[in-house]
């Protein structure tokens, strides 16, 4: 039997109070905020922190698979997930997939990677799911949205075993986007929930309670996603929970994280279970999957995993409507041309996407990227390829107003770092005050799209600093 | 390892006005510049036997073409140089071995760039280099070494300001210079920053210009039209170091190696000792004004880590005891690339024969031009004197 073996999340830095958006349009407003991915952010480099997050003291050699799934892939073409491997420094024998097209994904995924562990194919597989979706500018949908990262790593050892899991199909016109739109589009939201989440939802949680002998008493955690709070209670109310029962859906801290979102609510439900509870997972989007979880064991801290939690306390409240038009690209602006080449991109990519530097083997000195001769000692080709960490000190840096030849009104931070343990970096720092940069702050070194040269997007490193991350 | 020392002679020198040339193309720049060189050498275009052109970007032009075609100088060798902001100098350079070696008798160095024809802030950087590793702005580059001297000497925005308040009082005499306007400190410290910590008046001017020098053996040049008062070569030195230095584990960002490789060639190459004394007056690379600090450094004018008291003590002026760009420098007289190292030649042999343009430098006996390019990773030196 399949067990989870961690679990992670990732929350973008930035949140909009929805009066905000309100305001913004003189339309009435929601209550709460949501999370707005930063503008070199997308749901792959979404994927990578909570991936890193999941794999907090694991050893990525030991890796068998990486599912990602999403309904906001950055390709239509072109597997996102052997990306987040390679950034995630997994080994390069094994599965990789993308499971796309429906907010249902990430069960989707969840549910092959189990059937993979009970099968003997692999002894672990990380499942990443993440979403940046866009709700049409002055509609509902963009106060009702989030973005927002999760991830489980399914494994044959665990503290929690996944004993049951089913599905039910349920075809519906909503919500949908083609492949030419840019904004989600719906059903009429009453009947969308009445003849569309409710049912699937609802049937798949039954079947799941039936099938297993258990009740709703039975269950410590009902995970059940669901894009508002009403439909979220009456479903619950029709399986029989209790409110206290029911799992935060995020929607007043987040929004609706779209394939996301039943990750990063299992990882909120695992942040806090005990050894004997059982948890019953219930995801939709075009029919729905169940799933019925037991802790049967304690699920120890990692060090250095962020969870839900700690990504929810750590935020910065974006200052108006605008900032986060900007980050979404909703106004049409000129983008500075940046020379790119996918064949430079595709070589160096143990430096940029693996993040591996070299260590001479004469004089011991880490060096970034990987040279041919030593630049401490001279000595040719006596190098052994190291990881290098994710964290370090500023030695010094400057804030840059002039970006491909165009004069910006906010700087961008370039900090030269030299890193823990050895190697000096240098790179943009985001999600943060240029103000706030000074020589010795420490930063994390965090994943991101630099740009678009070439027609491609061009993902890289930056940092920010450690005390807001 | 042999010696340029006494073995290259200027006999003639032409610069055009820096600044923005909206109405002039690289052949207007570079015909203006090579003309007044051979006017002031005596010469006419026949008379030259080979030619090298510095300059960096691809608008500016390709190939030793960017230099014949103006002049109209078919069948002969011309070459192209670029060695980032230093390849005006290094034009120089090997022109000035062409002569020495004895292959040709009578050669001319040009450097030329037309950067207004690209317009924008700042230089075009977005040609260089890779995908996602390593950029940053020029001024960007430098700014790197400014916070960190910041950090280690506690050196202020005053003490960078101090720079740009000297070279702008010397370019107000100089004719050709891009600005001709003083600036005050309050002036300077409330410019916009471009790349923290350095503001407008922090970094150099985006310019057009060209210059020429033409260059001949110590013999020919004594029964040339200069023959009482020609300059010759006294050192000739070229550096490189790391282009990447922000992945350099042993980088202090205190100053740069390149500067301090090819000042101790050129001191060795000429016989100099010590430079803070024989060196008379210098032009140096202060395409910021943290470099001129760190310059001053490296060349050895003070000592490491007093580079902003040398200069706040007065020692730089142009009626210092070591003037540094009395010309106002790329700070003021303008930085066209690869025109500049050129131009530094030009102000040292107007400055050693006593008929500088603007701010005349007392008795000086040897002048120093230091070009320096890339992140600092290019350096050349050159000494130059009245022959012995």
């Amino acid at each position: 039997m399949a067990k989870i073996a961690s679990f992670g999340a990732y929350v973008p830095l930035y949140r909009l109070g929805r009066q905000l958006i309100g305001d913004a349009w003189g339309i009435p407003a929601v209550p709460g905020e949501r999370a707005v991915a930063n503008a070199d952010e997308d749901s792959l480099t979404m994927a990578v922190a909570a991936g890193l997050d999941c794999l907090a003291g694991v050893d990525p050699s030991t890796i068998d698979g990486l599912f990602f799934a999403t309904t906001t892939a950055p390709y239509s073409e072109k597997q996102s997930a052997g990306v987040i491997a390679a950034a995630l420094d997994l080994r390069h024998d094994i599965n990789t997939a993308d499971f796309t097209g429906s907010l249902r994904a990430a069960t989707t995924a969840l549910r092959a990677a189990a059937d993979a562990i009970d099968s003997g194919n692999a002894r672990s597989i990380l499942v990443t799911a993440a979403d940046c979706r866009l709700g049409e500018p002055e509609s509902m949908w963009e106060q009702l949205l989030g973005d927002g990262a999760g991830a489980v790593l399914v494994s044959k050892e665990g503290p929690v075993a996944i004993q049951a899991a089913l599905s039910v199909a349920g075809e519906q016109v909503g919500p949908w986007r083609r492949a030419e739109d840019r904004y989600l589009r719906s059903f009429e939201a009453k009947a969308e929930t009445q003849y569309g989440y409710a049912v699937g939802v609802v049937e798949a949680g039954k079947a799941m309670m039936e099938k297993e002998g258990v009740t709703a008493n039975d269950i410590a955690k009902a995970v059940i996603t669901a894009a508002d709070p009403r439909s979220h209670a009456g479903v619950g109310r029709a399986l029989g929970f209790q409110p206290a029962q029911l799992q935060d859906t995020l929607f007043l801290s987040i929004g609706s994280p779209g394939a996301a979102l039943v990750l990063m609510m299992l990882a909120g439900a695992l942040e806090q279970a005990k050894a004997g509870e059982k948890l019953l997972v219930v995801n939709h989007g075009d029919g729905a999957d169940a799933l019925l979880l037991e802790v049967t064991g304690e699920i120890a801290p990692a060090p250095g995993r962020k969870g839900l939690f700690g990504h929810l306390f750590q935020k910065r409240d974006l200052p108006s409507y605008t900032s986060y038009a900007h980050f979404r690209r909703l106004m049409e602006r000129d983008e500075p041309v940046v020379a790119s080449s996918a064949v430079t991109y595709w070589r160096d990519a143990k430096d940029e996407l693996n993040f591996h530097g070299a260590r001479c083997l004469n004089c011991g000195v880490i060096q970034y990227p990987a040279p041919r001769v030593c630049g401490e000692c001279g000595v040719k080709d006596k190098f052994e390829e190291v990881k290098l960490t994710r964290k370090g000190n500023v030695f010094t840096y400057t804030l840059d107003h002039l970006v491909a030849g165009q004069y910006l009104n906010t700087p961008i931070p370039r900090l030269v770092i030299d890193l823990e343990g050895g190697g000096r970096v240098f790179l943009d720092m985001t999600d943060g005050d240029p103000q706030e940069v000074k020589v010795g702050l420490l930063v994390e070194v965090i994943f991101r799209c630099l740009h678009e040269g070439a027609h491609f997007h061009n993902y890289y490193w930056k940092c920010r600093p450690v005390s807001q991350a | 390892m042999g010696s340029i020392k006494d073995k290259a002679a200027i006999i003639g020198v032409g610069c055009t006005k820096f600044g923005e040339r909206w109405e002039k193309d690289v052949e207007d720049l570079v015909v203006e510049a090579a003309y007044e060189a051979l006017e002031d050498a005596g010469l006419t275009p026949d008379d030259i036997d080979a030619a090298w052109v510095g300059f960096l970007y691809d608008f500016t032009g390709v190939s030793g073409n960017t230099f014949s075609e103006p002049m109209k100088l078919f069948g002969k060798p011309v070459s192209r140089v670029e060695n980032f902001c230093a390849s005006g100098m290094d034009a120089f350079r090997n022109a000035c071995y062409g002569v020495a070696s004895g292959v040709y008798d009578i050669v001319i160095a040009c450097g030329v760039e037309k950067l207004t024809d690209v317009g924008g802030a700042g230089l075009p950087m977005s040609q260089f280099g890779h995908p996602v590793i390593g950029g940053i702005s020029a001024p960007g580059m430098f700014a790197l070494a400014a916070t960190r001297c910041f950090h280690e000497y506690g050196w202020t925005k005053e003490d960078l300001g101090r720079v740009a308040i000297k070279n702008h009082k010397n370019g107000v005499l100089h004719p050709k210079a891009h600005f001709r306007k003083a600036v005050t400190m309050e002036e300077v410290l409330s410019a916009p920053i471009i790349a923290w910590p350095l503001g407008r008046f922090d970094c150099c001017a985006m310019s057009d210009g060209a210059a020429a020098i033409v260059i001949t053996r110590p013999e020919i040049a004594k029964q040339s039209k200069h023959k009482d008062d020609y300059i010759v070569v006294k050192a000739n030195a070229l550096a490189t170091a790391s282009a990447q230095p922000m992945y350099r584990n042993s980088f202090d960002y205190l100053g740069f190696p390149a500067t301090r490789a090819a000042a101790a060639l050129a001191y060795k190459e000429a016989g100099i000792e010590d430079p803070a004394k024989e060196i008379s007056f210098a032009e140096v690379h202060d395409c910021f004004t943290i470099t001129e600090i760190l310059n001053c450094q490296d060349l050895g004018f003070c000592e490491q880590g007093q580079g902003a008291n040398f200069v706040a003590e007065g020692h730089t002026e142009a009626d210092g005891d070591i003037p540094v760009n009395a010309s106002g420098g790329l700070k003021c007289f303008g930085h066209p690339i690869g025109a500049t190292g050129c131009r530094m030649i030009y102000e040292l042999t107007k400055q050693l024969q006593g008929r500088a343009d603007g701010a005349q430098v007392k008795e000086p006996r040897l002048g120093l031009a230091h070009n320096l390019g890339g992140p600092g990773s290019i350096c050349s030196v050159t000494i130059l004197g009245r022959p012995d």
